[in-house]
């Protein structure tokens, strides 16, 4: 069926409005993360400065403290990505396959700890975690991401172990396999979307948490980069052009993380499984 | 191969009963069919047979061994699942060579008997596919090939059939035939399709509620259905069913039907005068005749030519009974017909607790 090309034209018209507006805020942290200070002001709304140059990612990279928030940052997102997910993907699969007493109030709890707003949590957070060292280190913030993460992870986790059949565990089974082997061999490398989307829900959650990172971190060799962006405002001015630069650098692991789990991301990885 | 014996199985969920104490011994080499209509148990029977469900009492053994508390890898028992269950992410060959790899077989054994069973089951070409690149017959197939590959001591079959079209099933139902006549496997087989039971089992085991109804051979269970269920539920068109009164006359039972038609019985029957009892006629035992043979006139009120013959529909005596017949004449619209019962063709049920009742003497 051939569509009416005006019709046609609208929507294209329609998706590419919204990508602007969605994607505007990028561009124009890209636009003064190349604007040379001086330009910076004096050229006002302009879409594009007359002039280019990398100076402030040179001197974020060279004289700030940026790369080492950088690579805090990494490794408390990266690890409270993959700590979150291997638990998730556990309790998830308990959730979604067993009966057990005490499972609809398991569920009751998880979901009421993410009724709270976080900010009531700060003053008792840093109470427990300030006697244990684990303000001001990476391990504390790895904890709290974690904590505050696992339950909607699990959730989604649940959600995709739902979408399995259980026929598929139940054969392996009886092919011989264990539950565990089951779960390891057949129903984790179907699950493989999930893993990926939760891995990347949870690394970015941590990677742009500033609120937690802001009142258990001080100083600047545990913050990570949401804080480090902090430094670029001094008392009388801000730098826009390294904030932005740093911002820039700082969108690049996200990108490439979910550049690397895109292809797990397209479901359809079952298709098959049953009749279909 | 292997016996198998369940000895007064239940199950409950709860306080829930879905499986009132089955007892039921399953010969080596036996093809056994539980049929039955949805919610029966049928499949809960099979499921605690493969250890798929707990077994809340009774016992269930294999090959003499109980296996109660046995996890499924170790009842040494293939299942072909409705749904086929086939692992998306592995191709056909490592679908079959799965439980043969688990049981740590040697490589070229594994080769051998994937070969063997794809060309039995005419996959050769397959074997590197994924499952999703096959269709629904390729794919049961494929489902059976994993179940064949190795030899368990039992084949379970949960309504392996149920997800093909009429023809296909047709086709896929001579081959599991010919695969356990050439097997020689124990097999149980759950099916809601009555056809399927019939062709299939040497035994059939009709269930209903939770309950063993009737246990025996197809044309056991056709011929001399023990209780209302079964002779409703085996048996395509259905049983006709008409209610009538017991009565004696002359030494020899007669039914009573409604306007008070009688209808002579094999002989007399172990129940006072005036009993209700439901009488069961097959269509096919419904004698049609043009009119003036004799017997009852009525009309026909609804032709459902079959090819093969024709489902005629009729009201003898105020009630719809249905009489398939092979001469095609007698199939018009509003026609009239003359209709006669022949009494050892008639099934004599009570009315009160639904059981088969046979002439005494």
């Amino acid at each position: 069926m051939r569509r009416n090309p005006v019709l046609t034209v609208l929507h294209r018209l329609a998706i590419g409005l919204y990508i602007a507006f969605a994607l505007f805020p990028l561009y124009w942290l890209l636009k003064v993360s190349v604007t040379p200070n001086d330009l910076l002001y004096s050229e006002g709304v302009r879409l594009w400065p007359s002039r280019t140059s990398f100076e402030h990612y040179a001197f974020v990279i060279a004289n700030s403290e940026f790369p080492r928030f950088f690579l805090n940052s990494f490794i408390v997102s990266g690890s409270t990505a993959v700590i979150v997910t291997i638990v998730a993907a556990v309790a998830g699969y308990a959730l979604s396959r067993f009966a057990f007493r005490g499972k609809y109030w398991i569920t009751a709890l998880m979901l009421l700890t993410q009724m709270f707003p976080l900010v009531m949590l700060i003053a008792p957070m840093f109470k427990i975690l300030s006697p244990l060292g684990l303000t001001n280190s990476l391990t504390g913030l790895i904890v709290v991401y974690t904590a505050f993460n696992v339950p909607f992870a699990t959730f989604l986790m649940q959600s995709f172990f739902d979408g399995i059949p259980r026929d598929l565990e139940e054969a392996a089974m009886i092919d011989g396999a264990t539950r565990f082997v089951a779960f390891r061999q057949i129903i984790l490398p179907l699950t493989l979307p999930g893993i990926a989307a939760t891995l990347g829900f949870v690394f970015t959650a941590a990677w742009s948490e500033l609120l937690f990172a802001l009142m258990l971190i001080s100083g600047n060799a545990a913050a990570t980069f949401p804080v480090g962006l902090l430094s670029f405002v001094s008392k009388f001015s801000v730098d826009f052009g390294q904030m932005m630069a740093a911002g820039i650098l700082a969108l690049i692991p996200a990108a490439l993380f979910f550049l690397l789990i895109q292809r797990y991301l397209v479901q359809g990885l079952t298709a098959g499984a049953v009749k279909g | 191969m292997a016996a198998i014996d369940i000895k007064s199985a239940r199950k409950a969920y709860g306080a829930v009963n879905v499986l009132h104490g089955v007892d039921l011994a399953i010969g080596d080499g036996e093809f056994v069919v539980l049929v039955g209509p949805s919610g029966c148990g049928k499949s809960t029977l099979l499921r605690m047979i493969a250890g798929l469900e707990e077994i809340t009492s009774g016992e269930i053994a294999i090959g003499g061994r109980r296996v109660n508390d046995l996890q499924p890898k170790d009842r040494d028992i293939a299942m072909v699942f409705q749904s086929y269950a086939l692992y998306p992410h592995m191709t056909v060959a490592e679908n079959m060579s799965y439980s043969l790899k688990l049981r740590r077989t040697p490589k070229e054994r594994i080769a051998a008997a994937i070969t063997a069973a794809a060309g039995k089951l005419g996959l050769d070409q397959l074997t590197e596919r994924r499952p999703k690149a096959l269709s629904g017959g390729q794919r049961q197939r494929v489902a059976m090939g994993r179940a064949i590959v190795r030899s368990p001591k039992a084949f379970l079959f949960d309504e392996p059939l149920s997800n093909l079209d009429a023809r296909l099933r047709e086709q896929m139902r001579v081959e599991i035939k010919r695969l356990h006549k050439d097997l020689g496997a124990t097999s149980i087989y759950v099916t809601h399709d009555q056809i399927e039971a019939m062709t299939l089992a040497d035994r059939i085991v009709a269930m209903n509620g939770g309950v063993v109804q009737q246990v025996g051979s197809p044309l056991d269970l056709y011929d001399r259905p023990a209780n209302l269920f079964v002779a409703g539920f085996i048996g395509s068109p259905a049983m006709n069913m008409i209610p009538a009164t017991y009565r004696l006359a002359n030494g020899t039972g007669v039914a009573e039907v409604a306007g008070g038609h009688r209808l002579p019985l094999a002989g007399s029957f172990p129940v006072p005068d005036g009993t209700a009892v439901v009488i069961g006629v097959r269509p096919e035992h419904v004698t049609v005749s043009p009119p003036g043979s004799g017997g009852l006139r009525t009309g026909v009120d609804l032709v459902e030519p079959t090819g093969f013959g024709s489902i005629l529909h009729l009201a003898p005596f105020g009630q719809p009974i249905k009489a398939f017949s092979l001469d095609r004449s007698l199939g018009r619209d509003g026609a009239a017909v003359d209709v006669t019962f022949d009494p050892a063709r008639l099934h004599v049920f009570a009315e009160a607790d639904g059981r088969r009742m046979d002439p005494a003497g």
